[in-house]
């Protein structure tokens, strides 16, 4: 404990709520507020409505939902996949370095780079994908790679190798010792990772500027062309339920995480 | 237990021959993020010094540097950058020693809303101070309500400073997270020890956290350094026409203007500044895990 006096606590705890309601829960009340408006002229929106939810859950905004979701869905499965895979393979000090390092870099480049880099190279036959949803799909698990290798590579190493070698010990194949051993100990970080991906491929907006078809809109896009023509109102909506979908998600992941760590 | 293992398991290997070494398993996934990524990098790359006409050279990348818009945009990209650094790295550091160290109604919850928090898409932020700051909204409201004026005093969302302010907001919990691993492995008893030879909070915290916890502040500090020079969403969302950086030149230059070989020039040189940076943080970081590995083998 640094500050001993009450007083002085309670100086400290106030300023910390100052600082930390404004920044970071006014936005999202905002958002909230505004999305159930039509006009904001005074301190508080006015024009009570629904109508841009009873937008916002039909029509295009919902397969511009279902296509974020599908998308999410898609890309989380391939980098989780492909993440765990080489986390798993990448055995001793060196290799995990040479993997770590390679993996992780599409976090250093600006993802509107990633996108750009994927047009340069699938734009023309035989590696045709321009205008498709896959290069989309591409982007996004290009993007959620990075986490899913970290979070696995961090948990394989706190993984105590006392289990895999018992069970290789009693006659386990590798295989047998993968399926049966490490993976159902890895499944909490497993489930952490999964959790993150989504989320974030669920948000991601600038690779995916680059690369969208006409028909494969997801909803990041959808709030931005409709902030873009000043449908600020609508698009909070819309804002509102992606970041719904999202936390509900990851909900769900977060009760299978604890399901899993109680085994 | 585990020194008993290692005898069988010896005696189990033989039986089985393997034809193919263990280290191609990794081939696979590194493959795939070769082609996938790597590959189409290295296409921008040559892109970039192949200009349109044919032949090859630097003559895109004179062409690119000698343009008022890209020397503006590297301007614009760097000083918001380090002005969003800064602002998180302040913030961050007050808002972590607060839930760290002084006891608070919620704290915990706190913290896992931090978490969260990282997971939200960046334009929501900016989203938000649309309606905080925008010329229809919380702040201006307020504003002509008390005073009768006709607009509100705050107009800068569309200048550099809006994008700084969205970019400190989103980028804190990114500085929060480690510092607050780093306070929780700080010895409290350090702490008791400064208080009790007579230090008041600002020295202990100058003189016993500070140093303790500069590792993951830097750490923290390049990270956010790096996505700050990446970030795109905020940027194009607050829809301002004066300010430019490169990742939004990358986008203009290659959806808006068909500008291929200059995207890529651009590109190339936010791939150059990023890199470099994430090297830095790569070895701040690698840095600061070696001692903690150490504890945790002591332990």
């Amino acid at each position: 404990m640094l500050v001993h006096s009450r007083r002085a606590r309670w100086a400290v705890q106030g300023v910390f709520l100052a600082l930390f309601l404004p920044v970071f829960a006014l936005p999202f009340l905002v958002v909230v507020a505004a999305s159930l408006a039509t006009q904001w002229s005074g301190a508080l929106p006015s024009g009570a409505t629904l109508d841009h939810y009873r937008t916002a859950v039909r029509g295009e905004a919902l397969d511009a939902l279902t296509t974020s979701v599908l998308t999410a869905l898609a890309a989380s499965a391939l980098a989780l996949a492909t993440g765990t895979w080489a986390a798993l393979a990448a055995r001793g000090p060196r290799a995990r370095r040479v993997v770590g390092a390679l993996f992780v870099l599409p976090v250093a480049v600006p993802s509107v780079v990633v996108g750009l880099a994927l047009l340069v190279a699938f734009s023309e036959p035989p590696f045709l994908l321009n205008g498709t949803p896959t290069i989309v799909v591409l982007a996004h698990a290009i993007l959620v790679t990075a986490f899913a290798h970290q979070s696995v590579a961090a948990a394989l190493d706190r993984l105590d190798p006392a289990y895999e070698q018992a069970a290789a010990s009693l006659g386990a194949s590798p295989l047998r010792v993968l399926l049966r051993v490490r993976l159902p100990l890895l499944l909490p970080s497993l489930s952490a990772a999964a959790g993150l991906c989504f989320a974030l491929s669920m948000g991601e907006l600038s690779a995916t500027m680059m690369l969208y078809p006409p028909d494969w809109l997801p909803l990041p896009v959808k709030v931005f062309a409709a902030t873009d023509r000043g449908a600020l109102f609508p698009g909070a909506a819309l804002a509102v339920v992606l970041v719904t979908t999202t936390l509900l998600v990851l909900l769900a992941v977060s009760r299978v995480r604890t399901r899993a760590s109680y085994r | 237990m585990v020194s008993v293992l290692p005898a069988p398991a010896r005696m189990a290997a033989p039986a089985r021959t393997r034809r193919i070494p263990a280290w191609t398993l990794v081939l696979p996934p590194v493959t795939a993020l070769g082609l996938v990524f790597l590959y189409p990098l290295a296409l921008v790359l040559w892109q970039s010094v192949s200009p349109d006409g044919g032949g090859h050279g630097f003559a895109a990348y004179a062409e690119v540097f000698g343009q008022a818009a890209f020397r503006n945009a590297l301007l614009d990209t760097v000083l918001i950058a380090a002005g969003a650094t800064a602002g998180a790295l302040l913030l961050g550091f007050a808002l972590a020693l607060v839930i760290a160290f002084v006891p608070l109604p919620g704290g915990r919850a706190i913290g896992r809303f931090v978490d969260v928090f990282l997971s939200f898409p960046s334009f929501l932020i900016t989203l938000a101070l649309l309606f905080v700051y925008g010329n229809a909204g919380l702040a201006n409201g307020v504003w002509t309500g008390m005073t009768g004026a006709a607009t509100g005093p705050f107009d800068f969302l569309h200048t550099r400073w809006g994008v700084v302010l969205a970019e400190v907001t989103y980028f804190t919990p990114f500085v929060m997270r480690p510092l607050l691993a780093a306070f929780s492995q700080l010895d409290t008893a350090q702490l008791d020890v400064a208080a009790s030879l007579g230090a008041r909070a600002p020295r202990i915290v100058r003189q016993v956290v500070l140093p303790e916890v500069l590792p993951a502040l830097a750490a923290g500090g390049s990270l956010v350094l790096v996505m700050s020079l990446n970030e795109f969403g905020i940027v194009l969302f607050t829809g301002a026409k004066g300010v430019t950086t490169l990742p939004v030149l990358v986008y203009g230059k290659a959806i808006l203007e068909g500008d291929w070989t200059g995207a890529c020039v651009v590109a190339v040189v936010n791939i150059a500044l990023s890199l470099a940076l994430y090297g830095l943080y790569r070895t701040l970081t690698a840095r600061t895990a070696r001692p903690e590995g150490e504890r945790r083998a002591r332990a």
